[in-house]
């Protein structure tokens, strides 16, 4: 089948395009350390080789063309009122539909699979974290381990990270470059997104919507670690003299530009929702779009609060 | 009394920006002066200000998106010169607010001051001629765009020394604009400057509509017209269904601004994304709107200096209006990582890789007209060539985002800035450049410099390439765009290339700045005396350069598709009527003129919040209206007599040109006068 | 309320170039302004699908609209298209007096559509219930307020339209803008009855 040939030479010329490009460490999306990274670069390239079919062809027409028929060359044939050929009328359709189809296809399983909010399967239980983007820095909340930490993250290799995201300011974007998607963090909202690390390293994140004059410095460190370099993190922060309740919170939602690293050993019950609920007071009590309140106001409707 | 507005809203304190506004007032101050000195401002005033005549319109357009391409430029040298600097810790020169501003208003200038008018000025110079009609259907509306279009304009200039601009980018998204967020004047300077331009951007999308309906010369029916007019047609029918949804969009911001109003804030109700879908179904079509045109010319000027007809024009037709269509339905991806689910981004990313589909067959259509022709590598054909090679490449990209999950890793970054460039500039401005060359002789009388015209196009295709090629690279270095600073060093070397190209556009840009004075000091020797210099093929090339101000003394009658080609094939292009009939012609009318300078005010005093003045400022706009309305006397009569005498001068030159050419023996048309 | 357009242009005493059509011309531009303006209210029609039910915890429209008081200005509004109807068959007969009678009419019964409007935001603005309350009635405002400001400026075209009647007669450039102000005013007309379908009926529901 045409389409099968297609994927099979796809994944070839990616695999060529991978083993070539992934040495280069900083080019970071081509050396992603996580299988959403892993599926996004597979995509870039095959689209890339996929476009090659229509772009290859233009250059040589583009070069060819004027070349043999420049009016200096009187041996070319000059047909000035040939404009129209079915043959090749019906070709310039048909050859960029049917690379638009096996893109459209590539795009179908891909979407889906890579949903933001899709959770990853794993046997182990998904480390969660809070994101709140502040002016001009990213405070996380570790819900489950009741600390919390401004500027930079920790989890374990090969454990699924679930973060659910918001904002106390504007709209902004959460991005790990080399661990896969971003996602938006919108105040009175919440977003959500599933990454995964499967190799141990520090990697660069940082905001990608712009947010203002300090949005240059609203970067942090994602950091994937064994299981138990997490566990004495996760002590490490247990020990820090400061807390996270709503007074500390307050002082830190204040603008400032190029906040340092601060761990928190403990933090204000529900402090999440509280701050979703300083822009939406209904968040997540009336879910029902006729009630008196505001229509749902989870970036997505279909994805239920318990996942 | 003042409102906000006080000594302390200029920006003394900032030596980069103060030295740009003291170098404009300068340059303004030496312009008014050379105008008062030569005695020019009546002439200037009847001319040009108060005239409705077509093609002084565009070539007012065309000036007005001249130098907003210099202002737009200057602002990318300097974020190419602060990201080339702003490396690992370093702050560069530019404070993040300023450097903010500049990408801005870079944007902001670059698609609705310099590409909206350099089109507007295109059309208005070309469609009227080359549908075999005298003035565009509303000639008093074309005036009133044209100088709202110049108020809005002003207004993006002054906030350079009055106030600031927006620091919120040129889409200016919620709730960051909002007044919680943006507290200044810069958003209110971007909101008032893009609503005036709109509105002139959708009067002339009503205008030209009509006219391409309603105006045709007898014979040309749908399938005879010029791309370059289907083209048009299509981007008119855009304007007119997208520029509406900015104004209701910039409407809901000014009331969350001005009123306290909750649209997109982030309390009381308000959602943010509302704006952003609000926005980009307009933004979308936009760009749809500006590179159509620059489409319409690359097949004018492929076919023309190929010697041959356009190739596959049902083809053509029908892809034309299918970009138009889907351009609507692709909007969301600008922001497929908002959080939309998985079917609604497919829907618009699927949508989105359909519209590359009628864009390829464009680009075959192009290349096999060339195929089998006489290439004559003018300007323009360097330009269209240059086109189609880098837009391959920006268009590929675009497929390339159009798959969520690449988008997902690649949004907002400088892959991103890399592609929107890359089809803008090989497509809206390259196309710009090619029509601003071929259409020059008809608007002015003499050609453009040929020689400085091909150094101008190697500067900018070479130092396009060196300025947006290391931009894919970055992006998939992870680096975002609008970047201040950076820590990353990996990056800095990227950047320096990027900087280099923009020094090498920047040569480009002195060299058509050269050829443009070389031009007017050579003009005697570059003067087109026929009227057609390239052997055209359509019907603007049957009139005079520059036409009479009635285009045709006799409107044509058209039987072919490149009707004037036809015409000069069976031999009857140059003859003349049996008789000549009396021509009415609209009235100069300073009009538009004087609304446009009370837009100018209004849009200021809401700026400043001077409410006083901003009453006073609308009342007189409408009361110029009224007063327009009262006025039956807008036409004049240019009696048969005159129309000969003026036809008469120009078959004497034809004849003069026809007979050197014999003695020359170039290829000329020639000329059958019937006497 | 322009006369300059191409339709005069190139008129030869000599018949020899097809008569341009004027009113074509016009009324084809007027109208593609007219959908434009359709595009602008479909924007606010759209946003208050979105925003119409964020309440923020202020009032809903069942707690807010008078069905009564609403019919009495519909019915002013749609009245008022009839008798602009009637003043334009008076223009087709020629007959100024009627017209200038239809037209004064029709200006009174707008101007009484505009004038409880106002009243009904006013009474809504003291009670605190005003645009900045919540983004259901920043929508509200602002969909109903526009409409409003284009039945305000159709009456100031109206008054103007009614002095040239009255000064120059029924001449062909009056016509034009008569037939034209008619398009303005039955477009309004059915974006009102959008608008207390949608806004009103559906938010008392």
């Amino acid at each position: 089948m045409k389409r099968k040939k297609y994927f099979v030479f796809v994944r070839l010329a990616s695999l060529g395009a991978v083993t070539f490009l992934g040495g280069c460490s900083t080019i970071l999306l081509f050396d992603p350390k996580g299988p959403i990274g892993e599926a996004e670069r597979f995509l870039i390239i095959a689209a890339i080789v996929l476009m090659l079919i229509v772009i290859i062809p233009v250059f040589i027409m583009a070069f060819w063309f004027p070349l043999k028929y420049r009016a200096s060359n009187t041996q070319s044939a000059y047909m000035p009122k040939w404009s129209y050929s079915a043959k090749i009328d019906v070709t310039m359709w048909a050859v960029p539909i049917a690379i638009v189809t096996v893109l459209a296809i590539l795009a179908w399983t891909n979407t889906h699979a890579l949903d933001p909010y899709k959770p990853i399967p794993s046997a182990d239980k998904p480390i969660n974290i809070e994101a709140v983007s502040l002016d001009w820095k990213w405070l996380f909340i570790y819900p489950d381990q009741n600390i919390a930490t401004v500027n930079q993250i920790t989890f374990p290799v090969n454990v699924p990270v679930s973060f659910k995201l918001t904002s106390n300011t504007v709209m902004t974007s959460f991005f790990i470059p080399q661990l896969g998607s971003q996602i938006y963090a919108m105040a009175g909202m919440q977003t959500r997104l599933h990454l995964l690390a499967d190799k141990p390293g520090t990697y660069a994140g940082h905001n990608q919507q712009f947010s203002g004059p300090g949005y240059a410095d609203m970067f942090f460190n994602a950091n994937a670690v064994s299981r138990e370099e997490f566990q004495a993190w996760v002590q490490k922060i247990r020990q820090s003299p400061e807390k996270l309740d709503l007074d500390r919170y307050e002082k830190l939602a204040r603008p400032s530009l190029g906040h340092p690293v601060i761990y928190f050993s403990s933090v204000q019950p529900d402090l999440f929702e509280y701050i979703l609920r300083q822009f939406d007071p209904t968040w997540g009590k009336n879910p029902g779009p006729m009630s008196k309140g505001s229509v749902s106001t989870h970036a997505r409707a279909d994805v239920s609060e318990e996942n | 009394m003042f409102g906000k507005l006080s000594l302390a809203a200029i920006p003394y304190d900032q030596p980069i920006t103060i030295s740009a506004v003291g170098g404009a007032v300068l340059l303004g101050l030496v312009i008014l002066g050379l105008i008062t000195y030569y005695r020019k401002w009546t002439y200037l005033y009847k001319e040009w200000l108060t005239s409705l005549d077509h093609k002084k319109i565009g070539i007012m357009y065309i000036i007005l998106a001249l130098v907003m391409l210099l202002r737009g430029f200057s602002d990318a040298i300097l974020m190419r010169s602060q990201q080339a600097m702003a490396a690992g810790g370093s702050p560069g020169f530019l404070t993040p607010g300023h450097f903010d501003q500049i990408f801005s208003a870079h944007g902001s200038i670059m698609i609705i001051f310099m590409a909206m008018p350099f089109l507007a000025g295109l059309i208005n110079i070309v469609v009227p001629q080359q549908i075999g009609a005298r003035d565009v259907a509303f000639p008093f509306m074309n005036s009133l765009s044209l100088w709202l279009t110049t108020a809005a304009a002003l207004l993006v200039m002054v906030s350079l020394g009055v106030g600031e601009f927006s620091q919120a980018g040129w889409s200016g998204y919620a709730p960051l604009t909002e007044l919680q967020y943006s507290p200044g004047t810069g958003v209110d300077y971007w909101i008032w400057a893009f609503q005036i331009a709109g509105i002139a951007s959708t009067m002339t999308g009503i205008n030209f509509l009509v006219t391409i309906m309603k105006m045709r010369a007898p014979g040309m029916k749908p399938m005879r017209m010029p791309l370059f007019i289907w083209t048009t047609f299509c981007t008119m029918v855009l304007v007119v269904w997208a520029f509406p949804v900015l104004t209701a969009a910039l409407a809901m911001v000014t009331l969350d601004r001005y009123l306290g109003m909750h649209f997109f804030t982030n309390t009381l109700g308000g959602n943010m994304m509302m704006y952003a879908n609000l926005f980009w179904t307009w933004g979308h079509p936009e760009v749809y709107i500006v590179i159509l045109p620059a489409f319409g010319i690359f097949s004018e000027v492929v076919a023309t200096f190929s010697g041959k007809r356009l190739f596959g024009y049902v083809s053509m037709v029908y892809a034309t209006a299918a970009i138009t269509i889907l351009s609507f339905s692709v909007w969301v991806h600008h922001f497929f990582t908002m959080g939309a689910s998985p079917n609604v981004n497919l829907f618009f990313g699927i949508a989105t890789m359909l519209i590359a589909i009628p864009t390829g067959v464009k680009i075959f259509n192009w290349l096999f007209t060339m195929y089998r022709g006489r290439i004559r590598f003018t300007p323009p054909m360097y330009w269209t060539l240059g086109f189609i090679v880098t837009f391959a490449i920006g268009g590929a990209a675009g497929v390339l985002m159009a798959v969520p999950p690449a988008d997902y890793v690649l949004h907002n970054s400088l892959f991103l800035i890399a592609h929107f460039h890359n089809v803008l500039i090989p497509g809206t401005l390259f196309g710009f450049f090619a029509g601003y060359y071929y259409w020059f002789p008809k608007a002015t009388g003499f050609r453009l410099q040929e020689n400085w015209g091909k150094r101008a196009f190697w500067c900018w295709a070479i130092g396009f390439y060196l300025a947006f090629i290391p931009l894919y690279v970055l992006g998939f270095m992870g680096m975002p765009r609008r970047m201040a600073h950076y820590a990353t060093p990996a990056w800095h070397p990227y950047l320096l290339v990027a900087a280099l190209g923009t020094a090498v556009i920047a040569l480009g840009i002195v060299f058509l700045g050269i050829q443009l004075l070389v031009s007017i000091k050579e003009r005697q020797a570059l003067s087109d005396l026929t009227g057609d210099p390239w052997d055209g093929r359509t019907l603007e090339w049957m009139t005079s350069s520059p036409p009479a101000v009635y285009n045709f003394p006799k409107i044509p009658v058209v039987d072919e598709i490149d009707a004037f080609m036809d015409m000069k094939e069976k031999g009857v292009a140059y003859r003349r009527p049996d008789q000549y009939n009396d021509i009415e012609m609209p009235k100069n009318a300073p009009h538009g003129f004087i609304i446009g300078a009370s837009a100018f005010v209004f849009g200021f005093a809401m700026i400043w919040y001077i409410w006083w003045l901003a009453i006073l400022a609308a009342l007189g706009m409408l009361f110029t209206v009224i007063a327009r309305s009262f006025d039956d006397d807008t036409h004049y009569l240019i009696p048969a007599a005159e129309v000969e005498r003026i036809e008469n001068e120009r078959y004497r030159q034809l004849a003069a040109v026809a007979k050197r050419h014999l003695a020359d023996e170039q290829t000329i048309p020639e000329p059958v006068p019937e006497m | 309320m322009m006369t300059t357009d191409a339709s005069t242009i190139g008129t030869a005493h000599n018949q020899e170039v097809e008569l341009p059509d004027t009113v074509g011309i016009q009324t084809l531009g007027f109208w593609i302004y007219l959908m434009s303006d359709l595009i602008i209210f479909s924007t606010l029609f759209a946003t208050f699908a979105v925003l119409g039910r964020n309440y923020a915890g202020g009032p809903t429209g069942k707690e807010l609209f008078e069905l009564p008081y609403l019919l009495v200005e519909t019915l002013f509004l749609l009245f008022s298209s009839v008798t602009y109807g009637l003043a334009m068959l008076a223009v087709h007969d020629g007959k100024k007096k009627w017209v200038l009678i239809g037209l004064a009419v029709t200006f009174l019964l707008g101007l009484g559509f505009v004038s409880m409007e106002i009243n009904e935001f006013h009474r809504m603005i003291a009670a605190g219930h005003g645009p900045d309350r919540s983004a259901f009635l920043s929508s509200f405002f602002t969909l109903v307020g526009t409409h409003g400001t284009h039945v305000t400026f159709g009456l100031i075209w109206m008054a103007v339209v009614i002095g040239q009647v009255a000064v120059k007669g029924l001449t062909s450039p009056v016509q034009s803008r008569l037939m034209r102000l008619s398009m303005f005013w039955h477009f309004l007309d059915i974006i009102w009855i959008g608008i207390f379908s949608i806004v009103y009926l559906m938010g008392v529901a």
